[in-house]
């Protein structure tokens, strides 16, 4: 179950990019469609089909970007995949410029990552040196180039129109969709707007084919995730297990006893009660982003479901009304839970609608997700602490 | 004052009077100024012929653009649940009786302003923090006293 | 490929088909059907959606509701606008937007059309289940026109969009982000440090009461209860075609003949005509045209072209604000409300023996920058200040109301001579390209001694709704003074919405365009789309308003400012020739430059 393989050392720069440029772009894009892969930012749309609505778009500038600005709480995978397997997804992210007709790429970097910045400019250089960025790449007729952009503290900016807004040098709101990045993205032109896992997933699957890839995990979800484990065990850190493995593999991985409840997805993901730690995690049944984190018997969730809806009550970019107005209104409950002050059932119905609203008819995945600590916390764990 | 407008101007050089780069530029002013004033936000919008209500709209959106006087030093706390499940209060606590201020003030010799941040991705090794661009992790009240004061030793 | 046929989609929407056009959104269809789906965001004189969220509708299986007014038809998309969960979150909505509008004690000053209160009671939202504000939470700013309460602000950004996208001003954007956002300007700065140009079209957009004009209302009644004052009254040319709005009749009324009458029972001493100055505007431009031009192509001067009106106040602050190296180009001519002011305290002082400084002056407006422009420290060439008071059609609706006057069962009336007999021409001031045919009726009989070779006198080119509308006319047998202008093509054009003059400028600065002579007018359809018309305001009912004014004009006996008997005779008596001596010092002003 917990393998080596986006992790793996068995890895050679360029491997997978002398192959793909010795063929044609759809080439690629056909193996990326049969492999089945899935944007590993959360949201889950079939990578092989982005490339080829990206490449399907006549439009002579096209761009990349590598979505590393990892926000959500309890999340840094791709902390590790930028700092320690930086070739890998930009081995990914040229392929896939190949793949699209695009010879423009952004790495769209969380300010919370600056420290890393220089290492990635560093290897960026090292790269042109190669003629592995530059023009003609490998002595093919293919340019490609890429350019770190840097968020400056906007959790939503990891939405993807809102980075694109925040790379054109504007507030990181998100945009009607559609259109879609993949027609109308940065300045307007087609563009592709990956994860830094997606990407790194990419050279694997080249080197190594589509039917290898997907003998892990599961049909609908296949390959490897990693997952970022936080909270209370022996070990947190990193793991690469294969979709559709459950909480209780991973709690087993990173040594956790005594546990309370489980957060999966990070804030905006789903609070889970042990009864429940037998769900396998996929794109059908838990979300597969990678935050988990854990708390053991001694934490007071409430304690917890303050830090997470005060996280949304700053990280809400404001824009529409039900995100805005919505999250302080489960903000001033819940701090009325911490101060031991009743809420009554009746407002608690209140708020459960206000939490369906939020989910419907806020414009962007935050506002649509910001209700669900508290929804799911008080579910699961609400009766232990209610004092009414 | 005359600093700042030097520095300012290779700025806006360096990304071409852009203001598609508006938010690299702020970064980078913010970097060499420690914070925007608003004869920085008229030069700028003078400069990428933006308005400067565009700019501040920009600025106030983003926690890192600092708009208000800052120490020289921006001490970051992560706040964000696996920080404060690894115990962020004590670091807080500990780096408040250190500098001798509270929670988003600054220090009387305006080396150091203190704040909190949300999650910045060091779950695995809390608590942490953020000193400028610089992280620290794993770390307890002792740590934490001696890397702040290295810094007022710089 | 223009002509390609576009693919007619169809659509259910609550059970029902629907043809649709591609790239039409889901809001457009059910609107064109007369399906009700709330909107406080959207506005389809604006650019903006999917803010409010008010209009969300379930389309298909999509988990999430869309928002109908950014989201485009698909063929064979079904659409429930009424369902549980929609009607759900909207009452959800509102109530959310209740729970932080902070109204006082109740009072609000938007006792008319407010939007968002239509919504509350169409939607039965009387409380909010989350409590209301206990106190104010944002200061009040403001300037000599706007007035801005962020406390009772619900964010919909359509003034932001009205301020950016159409008048391509600026003065206003969303600052900071989640629930600590508020539409202000840089650092927190008061209105009237930000560019604001006055125009107050955020206040004719905003839904609630955020945005109010400051009144002068008050101030009137004061002046009217002072017995030492003799006050007259001027009333703008669209005024006539718009007022009835404000008492819920629909767009396309005309109340001339009864708003006089209710002027004088609210007290006022003589009720004139802004008309009546709108024709002595024409007749000093337009000499001041034909003089820039003999400078230009007779004596191979310097002399700028092409000439800009200046009629339009927020105009005039735009382009001093923005286009300062433009400003020779603004014709002096005081606008028609100032022209007014310096002859009733000059001319028509004299002429009814009254000491000036017991005159009071009012102005009845479409405009708020006219308050402003009443107020420029220039504006006292009468010795006093030349126009007094300058109230909006809105608080003079107000006033009605509050004075108990049933508007349409008054008697009918005429306005009081000599300052209120005016021509068609003046009358057409009050609808875009207005200006620009008044004048151009009156200067091609100057150099020709004939009429405009339209049929009707109605110049139909330089009419109508576009932004920006170009024309040209050759000019044929001038009159021996005007020989150089024989087969001379006469390049105009006309722009209204800001966001086409600064078109039109830049077009003019990078030497694209040759235009002799230029209207401008800074709100949408001209004056009749002023920040101080009735509301709710959108095309349809911007068409309706010129058709009144158009209608009338055709009706009058006079129809070119030069044939005002009034106008002749004031000349005569007083100010003697066009551009003359008195003319520069009581007609003409000069433009500032007002960018830091």
């Amino acid at each position: 179950m917990q393998r080596e393989f986006i992790l793996s050392n068995d890895y050679i720069f360029g491997d997978a990019l002398n192959k793909v440029l010795a063929e044609q772009p759809q080439d690629l894009i056909n193996i990326m469609k049969k492999s089945g892969l899935r944007g590993r930012g959360g949201a889950g749309f079939p990578t092989g089909l982005k490339l080829e609505l990206v490449s399907k778009n006549d439009f002579d500038k096209k761009y990349v970007v590598c979505n590393a600005d990892e926000g959500e709480p309890g999340s840094f995978k791709d902390r590790e995949l930028l700092f320690n397997h930086t070739e890998k997804f930009i081995e990914g992210m040229i392929a896939s410029g190949y793949a699209v007709g695009s010879s423009k790429g952004f790495i769209y970097l969380r300010a919370e990552y600056k420290w890393m910045l220089k290492k990635l400019l560093k290897k960026i250089e090292q790269l042109r040196e190669k003629s592995y960025l530059g023009k003609s790449i490998l002595n093919k007729n293919f340019d490609f180039d890429i350019e770190i952009r840097c968020n400056a503290g906007a959790y939503i900016c990891g939405e993807e129109s809102s980075l694109i807004e925040s790379m054109e040098g504007k507030r990181g709101e998100p945009r009607n969709r559609p259109p879609f990045p993949v027609e109308h993205g940065y300045v307007d032109s087609p563009t592709l707007v990956d994860n830094v896992e997606t990407f790194a997933n990419l050279p694997y699957i080249v080197k190594y084919g589509d039917e290898e890839f997907k003998k892990y995990g599961t049909e609908k979800s296949p390959g490897t995730k990693l997952f970022s484990i936080s909270g209370d065990c022996l070990k947190p850190g990193i793991y690469e297990f294969e979709l559709g493995c459950t909480l209780f593999d991973l709690l087993e991985a990173c040594d956790a006893t005594d546990v309370k409840a489980v957060q999966v997805g990070g804030a905006a993901g789903i609070t889970v009660a042990p009864k429940d730690f037998n769900t396998s995690i996929c794109y059908s049944e838990l979300p597969p982003e990678g935050s988990i984190i854990i708390f053991n018997n001694s934490r007071n969730m409430f304690e917890v479901l303050k830090n997470f809806t005060d996280f949304f009550k700053e990280e809400s970019c404001g824009l529409c009304t039900p995100c805005r107005e919505g999250v302080p209104k489960i903000a001033d409950a819940v701090d009325k839970f911490i101060r031991k002050e009743n809420v009554p059932d009746s407002h608690i119905e209140v708020l459960m609608e206000l939490a369906d609203v939020m989910k419907v008819a806020s414009k962007c995945g935050l506002g649509q997700t910001a209700s669900n600590p508290f929804v799911y916390i008080y579910k699961n764990f609400g009766d232990s602490h209610h004092l009414s | 004052m005359q600093e700042a407008e030097t520095n300012i101007n290779k700025i806006v050089e360096k990304y071409n009077y852009s203001h598609i780069e508006l938010l690299s530029i702020l970064e980078e002013v913010v970097d060499a100024n420690g914070y925007l004033t608003e004869e920085m936000v008229k030069d700028l919008a003078k400069q990428l012929s933006i308005s400067a209500n565009e700019i501040y709209a920009v600025a106030t959106f983003y926690s890192f653009i600092n708009i208000k006087p800052t120490g020289k030093y921006v001490i970051r706390v992560c706040k964000t649940i696996s920080c404060q499940l690894a115990g962020k209060n004590e670091i807080i606590k500990a780096i408040e009786d250190e500098l001798n201020i509270k929670m988003g003030a600054t220090t009387k010799d305006k080396l150091f302003t203190l704040k909190t941040t949300d999650c910045i991705g060091m779950c695995d090794k809390g608590p942490s923090m953020l000193i400028d661009d610089e992280v620290y992790h794993s770390l307890n009240p002792e740590k934490v006293v001696s890397t702040i004061r290295e810094y007022k030793r710089i | 490929m223009n002509d390609k046929h576009k693919a007619i989609l169809k659509v259910s929407i609550n059970g029902k088909e629907y043809e649709a056009n591609e790239n039409e959104t889901i809001l457009k269809v059910a609107k064109r059907n007369n399906i009700y789906i709330p909107t406080l965001c959207y506005h389809s004189d604006l650019f903006l959606s999917g803010v409010c969220r008010l209009c969300v509708v379930e389309v298909g299986a999509c988990r999430a509701l869309q928002a109908s007014c950014s989201t485009p038809v698909l063929n064979g998309m079904t659409i429930q606008t009424e369902s549980e969960i929609v009607n759900k979150s909207r009452k959800m909505l509102l109530e959310l937007i209740l729970a932080n509008h902070y109204t006082g004690n109740n009072k609000c000053n938007k006792d008319q059309s407010c939007e968002l209160q239509e919504l509350f009671i169409k939607y039965g939202v009387t409380k909010s289940r989350f409590g209301r504000p206990k106190e104010k939470r944002y200061k009040i700013l403001d300037n000599t026109a706007v007035i801005r309460d962020n406390d009772k602000c619900i964010k919909c950004r359509r003034c932001v969009d009205v301020c950016e996208c159409m008048q391509c001003v600026e003065a206003i954007k969303p600052m900071y982000r989640s629930n600590e956002l508020s539409i202000g300007s840089v650092f927190d700065a008061d209105l009237d440090k930000t560019g604001c140009v006055l125009c107050a079209q955020c206040v004719n957009y905003c839904p609630t009461g955020a945005l109010v004009e400051k009144e002068s209302i008050k101030d009137v009644y004061n002046a009217l209860n002072d017995p030492t004052k003799h006050v007259v009254v001027q009333t703008a040319p669209s005024m006539r075609a718009t007022l009835a709005e404000e008492f819920n009749l629909p767009a396309g009324r005309s109340s001339t003949k009864k708003m006089t009458t209710a002027l004088r029972q609210m007290g006022f001493d003589a009720v004139f005509d802004t008309n009546f100055s709108a024709d002595l505007t024409i007749i000093e431009e337009s000499a001041e045209l034909l003089s820039r031009m003999k400078k230009k192509f007779l004596n191979k001067e310097n002399s700028s072209l092409p000439l800009f009106t200046s009629c339009s106040p927020g105009w005039i602050n735009y382009i001093e604000y923005f286009y300062p190296e433009l400003l020779s180009n603004v014709s002096t001519c005081k606008s028609p409300q100032q022209m007014f002011g310096a002859i009733a305290k000059t001319y028509y002082a004299k002429k009814s023996n009254i000491h000036p400084k017991d005159i009071t002056c009012v102005a009845v407006m479409p405009c708020t920058a006219k308050k402003f422009e009443a107020d420029r420290p220039e504006m006292q060439d009468s010795g006093y200040k030349d126009v007094d008071y300058v109230l909006t059609i809105r608080e003079f609706a107000k006033m009605i109301r509050q004075s108990g006057i049933n508007l349409f069962e008054l008697p009918d009336s005429d306005y009081d001579a000599p300052m209120g007999i005016s021509t068609g021409a003046g009358l057409i001031f009050g609808v875009t390209g207005g200006v620009m045919e008044a004048a151009i009726r009156t200067a091609y009989e100057v150099i020709t001694q004939r009429e405009v070779p339209f049929k009707n006198l109605d110049i139909y080119p330089v009419r109508g709704m576009e932004g920006i509308r170009e024309a040209s006319l050759i000019i044929r047998e001038p009159i021996d003074e005007w020989k150089f202008l024989d087969g001379f093509e006469l390049k105009v054009a006309v722009a209204h919405e800001l966001r086409n003059a600064k078109k039109m400028l830049d077009s003019i600065k990078a030497n694209e365009s040759d235009y002799h002579f230029v209207e401008v007018m800074a709100c949408p359809g001209g004056c009749l789309g002023g920040g101080g018309q009735p509301k709710p305001t959108n095309m349809e009912i911007r068409k309706k308003r010129a058709r009144v004014i158009y209608d009338e004009d055709r009706a009058l006996p006079y129809r070119k400012s030069h044939e005002n008997s009034a106008i002749i005779e004031l000349y005569k008596d007083f100010i003697g020739e066009p551009l003359g001596e008195k003319a520069h010092k009581l007609l003409h002003t000069y433009y500032t430059a007002r960018a830091d």
